[in-house]
């Protein structure tokens, strides 16, 4: 027998584009699984809600700049979807990060709007704009306090207090810095094990009493993201009210702590909703009839299985997740479903410009799509997040309104083209 | 494809490593213990250490549990765990075995010696004073989960019937774990599955050695897989329609993949035969639901029970096949837990030097399990259910156990 499983929509790949997609494919009342090779892109993310920060120029109101950005680019995704599709988007993911059936991270919020960015310190103390925030972090929005004092331990070695103070300083904050000692049973401690220390009481009393007496008057708290994994609400507040002041996070290298949150709440999201997730199935082959997808094959222990639909979010990423490929001779592939690409530079033209950090010839390359977001050639896939063409989200600081924006798409013209049951799509 | 050439593939994969720590996030125990430095350090950084012909350079790696999580969830496809397991047993090579894991690893011995005198080896379990003798002399843990030994071994009781002749056939492959302690779920299988007009074939069959595998004694598990898949191929090489399923979700991982790629056992016909006509019994019933082909006579259960997905059925990487079966159910309320592990893996957790690491890994899902206000608790692996029911006081069963009873079997 030749296994096969049925599903009105099967979403590929596990980020914050397929886990919204799917979430959202199932609050409309479809049946649908996401299958992943792996975690997605979230652990490796701040797990700010960054919608546009650069155009070129440092964005001060997404709100404003999105629709100037859509005119200039109109192959960019923004420019397909519109203002409206984002800040809808963004409305429903606070909505249920706040009151999810089962929200898994009690009283945790996000803070902000599309109306104005908000400049939270990087690890390295540059200032970095995103429209929504975790509430752990939103007290590092440098509008909002005159004094701070970044603290770190020896025990982390990606994070260094003096750096992030010296160049927020450099930013015109007054910062200063401070060490204070953790007591680490391994060399390689990271951000993880901390958090769950936080999460119990004892610990994070014990430490914020060490830590009030390195403090003065009036200076505001800066960590590294690691207060709490299980219950952050409950430990930023307790350590906040400890310490009698507003304390921050500041997001660092993987693992991202704020990511897992994210990724939590998106997963319990798509669970609570019905929604199936596969783990480890990569995606290896599909079944085509003509210029629609019929199936897909995906890894699993002994045999690939088999998951049918009449229609499939691709959601596996770009270059950075191995979505898409450069190969030894200089091909580019989409590798899931072997979709066409758009954006290669042409044969003449250069392939990488001598700018290390400016933008890269191939930075824009993703799947063709028509203006729907559908797949070129392939009627029934809908393209959502890294893998579409035109943006250079890490420049723009656009990743995760791209994502949530282009997966609430997908979900929406899935459901309003293949008939769900009335009244489920809200 | 040789099995020098996998194997080298295999390690290969440790180029693809990014760092990205994904892996250490999710690793159960290097998270409550720092004697693993995690499936990261241990795996792709350290291997690059491991030089064939010199002593391993650590030992920590002998904490790893196997569970394979690492594997499942490394977006770049990095055998972790595969590399990890093979470490382990060059790790194990170097400095021998102890005779406690040449014991415990025999599932077939223990049940043999054990079943026919079921009553009084029961008893001896449960003996306080043998128990603290048995942790001196073979260290293994005097409170770990010791199951009792059933009075008649499923075999048995398959022996003394016949499936009705449909002409569907099916293999069942039980597993130690039905044979000698759990025979009623093997029974509740047989009848789901001929409920449902399949005619249950049961071969003589033993263990599938992944007991000795994950204890690095990778020779005799060698021996006791092929010799498995020997006594199992007979009944599918010649039938492309016939399968076989297990309830046993960590001895059908065994049989489908670890087998072949940790033991190197690639090359071997009747192996990968018998690896892709394998089927756990949640997965093969999910998709004869979605064919149109499962009977939906269901009667309501009116239970609130915990579903936990154990590691191994986790690796079968089909997600969670039990919780749409559930769903099938009227009047049953599922809640989904979402701890990584119980702790046991398999063996792991009865060895006396990581009874108390197994106990941390398990503290997470027990507390859930507490909080949920359920009943009962599934969970498709018996080593686990054991672990659960030693860590919180609940029965624990498998999964098709309300698929039985919403039949009226």
């Amino acid at each position: 027998m030749r296994g096969e499983l049925k599903y009105d929509a099967v979403v590929i790949g596990a980020g914050t584009a397929g886990l919204v997609a799917g979430a959202r494919l199932a609050e409309g009342g479809a049946r649908v699984c996401v299958l992943a090779k792996g975690v997605g892109s979230t652990h490796l993310a701040p797990g700010t809600i960054d919608v546009l920060g650069y155009a070129p120029e440092r964005v001060t109101s997404p709100a404003a700049a999105v629709d100037e950005l859509a005119a200039a680019r109109p192959d960019h995704p923004y420019a397909r979807l519109g203002f409206e599709a984002i800040a809808e988007a963004v409305r429903w993911f606070s909505e249920r990060v706040e009151s999810g059936p089962r929200p898994p991270l009690p009283e945790y919020r996000y803070v902000g709007d599309l109306e104005r960015n908000i400049l939270l310190p990087t690890a390295v103390g540059a200032l970095r704009p995103s429209a929504l925030v975790p509430e752990t972090m939103a007290a590092g929005d440098s509008a909002s306090h005159d004094r701070v004092c970044i603290v770190g331990t020896r025990s982390l070695r990606d994070f260094h207090p003096a750096l992030c103070a010296a160049n927020l300083r450099r930013a015109g904050i007054d910062a200063r810095s401070v060490e204070i000692e953790i007591e680490v049973e391994r060399a390689d401690q990271n951000t993880l094990e901390l958090a769950r220390r936080f999460d119990d009481p004892a610990w994070r009393a014990a430490f914020a009493g060490r830590l009030a007496l390195k403090l003065q008057a009036h200076e505001s708290v800066g960590l590294p993201a690691m207060l709490g994994i299980r219950d952050p609400h409950g430990a930023w507040s307790d350590v906040q009210h400890r310490l009698g002041r507003p304390v921050f996070e500041i997001p660092g290298l993987p693992p991202s702590v704020p990511g897992m949150r994210l990724y939590e709440i998106l997963r319990s999201t798509l669970r609570n909703a019905g929604g199936r997730l596969v783990l480890g199935a990569e995606v290896v082959s599909c079944e085509r009839d003509g210029s629609r997808v019929v199936s897909v094959a995906a890894r699993s222990a002994g045999h690939d299985a088999h998951y049918a639909a009449p229609w499939f979010v691709l959601a596996s990423g770009g270059f950075g997740s191995g979505g898409i490929e450069l190969d030894s001779r200089w091909a580019a592939h989409e590798r899931v479903l072997g979709l066409e690409l758009r954006g290669l530079p042409g044969p003449d033209q250069p392939r990488f410009v001598g700018d290390y950090l400016a933008e890269q010839p191939m930075a824009r390359v993703g799947v063709a799509v028509d203006g729907e977001l559908r797949a070129e050639g392939a009627d029934n896939v809908m393209v959502a997040g890294a893998a579409l063409p035109g943006a250079v989200p890490w420049r723009e600081g656009s990743g995760e309104g791209i994502a949530l924006a282009s997966g609430s798409h997908a979900a929406q013209l899935v459901l309003s083209r293949s008939g769900a049951p009335a009244g489920a799509a809200a | 494809m040789t099995d020098g050439v996998l194997g080298e593939l295999m390690r290969g994969s440790l180029d693809h490593c990014v760092k990205c720590t994904i892996c250490e996030t999710q690793c159960p125990v290097s998270n409550v213990t720092p004697l693993f430095p995690g499936p990261k350090f241990a795996g792709p950084q350290a291997e690059r250490y491991r030089v064939a012909g010199e002593p391993s350079v650590d030992s920590s790696v002998d904490y790893c549990s196997g569970c394979g999580i690492c594997s499942m969830v490394c977006p770049q496809g990095v055998k972790i765990a595969e590399i990890n397991s093979q470490a382990r047993n060059r790790l194990k090579q170097q400095k021998g075995f102890p005779l406690r894991d040449r014991i415990i690893t025999r599932p077939t011995w223990l049940g043999r010696a054990g079943s026919p005198v079921a009553p009084l080896a029961n008893l001896t379990i449960d003996m306080r004073p043998l128990r603290i003798l048995g942790e001196k002399l073979l260290k293994i843990h005097r409170d770990a989960p010791a199951p009792e030994f059933a009075r008649q071994r499923f075999s048995r009781w398959a022996k003394g019937r016949t499936s009705p002749a449909t002409g569907r056939k099916i293999v069942y492959f039980h597993g130690c774990g039905t044979e000698y302690y759990e025979p009623w779920e093997g029974q509740k299988v047989v009848q789901i599955l001929e409920h449902n007009g399949f005619e249950v074939v049961v071969p003589k069959q033993d263990c599938c050695g992944l007991p000795l595998q994950s204890s690095g004694l990778f020779d005799d598990a060698r021996k006791v897989v092929l010799r498995l898949a020997r006594a199992l191929v007979p009944y599918v090489r010649d039938d492309p329609d016939t399968i076989i399923v297990g309830n046993a979700t960590s001895c059908t991982l065994m049989l489908k993949r670890e087998a072949r790629e940790i033991l190197s056992l690639e090359d071997d016909p009747d192996l990968k035969l018998v690896s892709e006509r394998t089927y756990d019994i949640c997965e093969l019933l999910l998709e004869l639901h979605h064919r149109g082909e499962l009977k939906s006579d269901f009667k309501p259960v009116n239970e609130h029970i915990f579903y936990h997905a154990p590691c191994q059925q986790q690796g079968h990487w089909i997600g969670k096949p039990a919780l749409e079966l559930f769903a099938l159910i009227p009047g049953l309320e599922v809640t989904e837990g979402n701890a990584r592990c119980c702790g046991i893996a398999g063996t792991y957790g009865l060895k006396a030097e990581k009874y108390d690491i197994a106990m941390a890994v398990g503290a997470d899902l027990f507390a859930q399990v507490r909080d949920s206000g359920a009943t009962e608790v599934a969970c498709d692996s018996e080593t686990c259910r054991w672990q659960i029911t030693h860590g919180t006081g609940e029965k624990s069963v498998h999964p098709i156990d309300y698929l039985h009873r919403a039949y009226g079997l």
